[in-house]
């Protein structure tokens, strides 16, 4: 017999004695702490890795204390002799490092591990394909709630949470100027300036107000608050709900007898239903003064030869179309964040992926929507 | 597991199974609980005692069987009035509301009261509870112990004549846990009230409950009911006296 490895400077030391016959012994002595766990492992690992005996057991007897991590590291190892058809057990141990052996099986049996086959192309898209499933009943099941709560607020109007809709439309509202007010003016202010480059070459300057304003009225006012409200609000919705949710303040409605959707989505919707005209008539006038600071700047017209160009190619119609469409963006932010919300489950994580994906989707259906009502009110005001 | 004839079923559970997707937690679930009486659900975790619960107070509809509660069937809870109280697990209060607003929610909702009134309320419910003054303060600004104990005053708003509670004792220490109890024990004792507690802590048990039903995540059904120190005493089963032996175990 003769010891393979060498002592180490650690707090242990590992060998393996090669013996006649088909056994072989792993020798461990001292404290086997985590401390020294990267050196166990390199050593043990070294040992195992050679042997060519059927039967290897692992001599615990001069081992003074072991700590989990180090038992783990051995168990693993023994675990890994006993999968490659070599017998292994640990032998000798003293009662208290015996106790430790029991806790981290290592004198349990080895069990076949199932290991997880990655999912093939036909699960995933059976998988995905159930997701859409599922997430379309909850959005259908959602929609039907709001027709039902909206119906049965209508009937018995004291029931409704209407104490929370001024605070929802001060929060979406009032505390959002300040951002739509900056986006608006810089976007009339940005589209402005290109568009006066091309159109100085022709000396058609006063037709940037026709271009701001237009574009502006009809398009980017609606669009760039909604964008902002789908950021800012349907996000703190999504979030909120979200947590209300998983923290079961949800449930604890439901027991009232305060139906979530009643109680806690209508003066959301309600409140950003109101509120986002307000914004969206505010960024139309913004960007408007976006456009007259360039048109002074660098255009040299005048505040009335401006303003009065603007009002003769801006309609009425023009504002109220994205009055029109505003209001429909405030309903799709809102429904879509609360919907997310409340379909919140899990915990952080649950809030975190419903919140991304509220505003993910709201994005995508505004611009549809937008798409929708530009094709639909050129066809009708043609 | 019914009870005498004499006595009024304040819940009758028939046959219930309950689980969620393809997990069944329990099959065939049948007892009743009497008006006036301390009910507990009890179990090891993860048996389905407080998914049990969410069935009784309606917060999920029963796929197979029937919950009728105060005489009537234990869903739709958004159509009215609730008949019981909820105390959950972790009090669920709404945390951007004062105390005061949470114990006030349901009677702002429910009654006709003024503000004043409604006030009143308010005080006397954080009082009956030991929690004088707290009207003000924030969810956040409260201990497990009194985050508990404004739970039970917001859902003890309405006067129900039935109260669930979920795992009171849980994350308590064990003198605010014994106080929780005693709370528990007047409230029964001096309003009537009929209570229904999930929970696994043995002290409390013992102390308060006066009929219970034992739940076996193996089998997925009832394994025991009665008076808990009667089934302490006298059951047979294993897995019911190493429920109730475990702390003597321990030692």
């Amino acid at each position: 017999m003769s010891p393979v490895a060498a002592p180490n400077r650690h707090g242990f030391s590992i060998d393996r004695a090669v013996e006649e016959g088909p056994a072989g012994t792993v020798h461990v002595r001292g404290r086997l702490e985590f401390l020294d766990a990267g050196a166990l492992w390199t050593e043990a690992r070294k040992l195992v890795v050679s042997a060519s005996t059927p039967r290897v057991d692992f001599d615990l007897s001069k081992v003074e204390a072991v700590d989990g991590g180090a038992m783990a590291l051995l168990v693993h190892l023994r675990n890994r002799l006993r999968a490659q058809g070599i017998a292994s057990e640990f032998v000798g141990a003293s009662p208290n490092v015996q106790e430790i052996v029991h806790l981290y099986e290592g004198d349990a049996h080895l069990r076949a591990v199932r290991k997880r086959r990655p999912e093939g192309a036909f699960a995933q898209i059976g998988r995905t394909t159930l997701t859409v499933v599922v997430e379309t009943q909850l959005v259908l099941a959602f929609l039907g709630q709001m027709v039902l709560s909206t119906a049965a607020t209508l009937r018995a109007p004291r029931t409704g949470n209407w104490r929370e809709v001024w605070p929802t439309m001060e929060r979406v509202g009032a505390d959002a100027v300040p951002i739509v007010v900056l986006i608006n003016f810089l976007v009339g202010f940005v589209m402005a300036y290109q568009g006066a480059v091309q159109l100085k070459q022709f000396g058609a300057n006063i037709f940037v107000a026709d271009l701001v304003g237009l574009s502006v009225t009809r398009e980017l006012g609606p669009l760039m608050t909604a964008i902002i409200l789908c950021g800012r609000s349907g996000a703190a919705f999504a979030a909120e709900l979200g947590s209300m949710k998983v923290s079961e303040e949800v449930d604890a409605l439901r027991t009232m007898g305060l139906g979530p959707i009643r109680y806690l989505v209508l003066p959301r919707a309600l409140g950003l239903f109101l509120a986002i005209p307000i914004l969206t008539l505010l960024a139309d006038a913004v960007g408007i003064l976006g456009g007259l600071l360039v048109g002074l700047m660098s255009l040299d017209l005048t505040i009335v030869g401006y303003l009065r160009e603007t009002a003769r190619a801006v309609t009425v119609w023009d504002v109220y179309s994205g009055i029109i469409k505003s209001g429909v963006f405030g309903g799709a932010i809102a429904l879509i964040s609360c919907q997310q919300g409340l379909a919140t489950t899990g915990g952080a994580e649950g809030v975190g992926r419903r919140t991304t994906s509220a505003v993910v989707t709201t994005l995508f259906v505004i611009v549809l929507l937008d798409a929708g009502f530009t094709v639909l009110f050129h066809a009708i005001h043609r | 597991m019914t009870m005498g004839e004499s006595e009024e079923a304040m819940i009758r559970v028939a046959d219930l199974t309950i689980g969620w997707d393809d997990v069944t937690l329990q099959k065939n679930a049948s007892f009743d609980v009497a008006r006036g009486e301390i009910f507990a659900i009890l179990g090891v975790s993860g048996c389905g005692k407080s998914t049990l619960m969410r069935y009784l107070v309606g917060l999920e509809t029963p796929v197979r069987g029937t919950v009728v509660v105060a005489g009537e069937a234990a869903q739709h809870l958004d159509v009215g009035r609730p008949p019981f109280g909820v105390v959950f697990q972790s009090g669920a209060l709404f945390t951007s509301m004062t105390v005061g607003e949470n114990v006030g929610l349901p009677l702002h909702t429910w009654t006709d009261l003024t503000p004043e009134a409604v006030g009143a309320i308010v005080s006397a419910k954080l009082c009956l509870v030991g929690l004088r003054g707290v009207e003000d303060k924030l969810p956040s600004e409260l201990s497990g112990g009194m985050t508990k104990r404004a739970a039970i005053a917001r859902a003890m708003a309405l006067e129900p004549s039935l109260l669930f509670l979920d795992e009171p004792s849980a994350g308590l220490d064990p003198v605010t846990s014994v106080e929780l109890d005693e709370l528990i024990l007047v409230l029964n004792r001096a309003l009537g009230l009929t209570v229904v507690v999930v929970t696994h802590e043995l002290a409390s048990i013992f102390k308060i409950v006066s009929r219970c039903i034992m739940l076996d995540k193996e089998s997925q059904s009832i394994i025991a009911s009665g008076i808990p120190g009667d089934l302490r005493d006298s059951c047979t089963d294993e897995r019911v006296q190493r429920f109730f032996h475990r702390a003597s175990r321990a030692h």
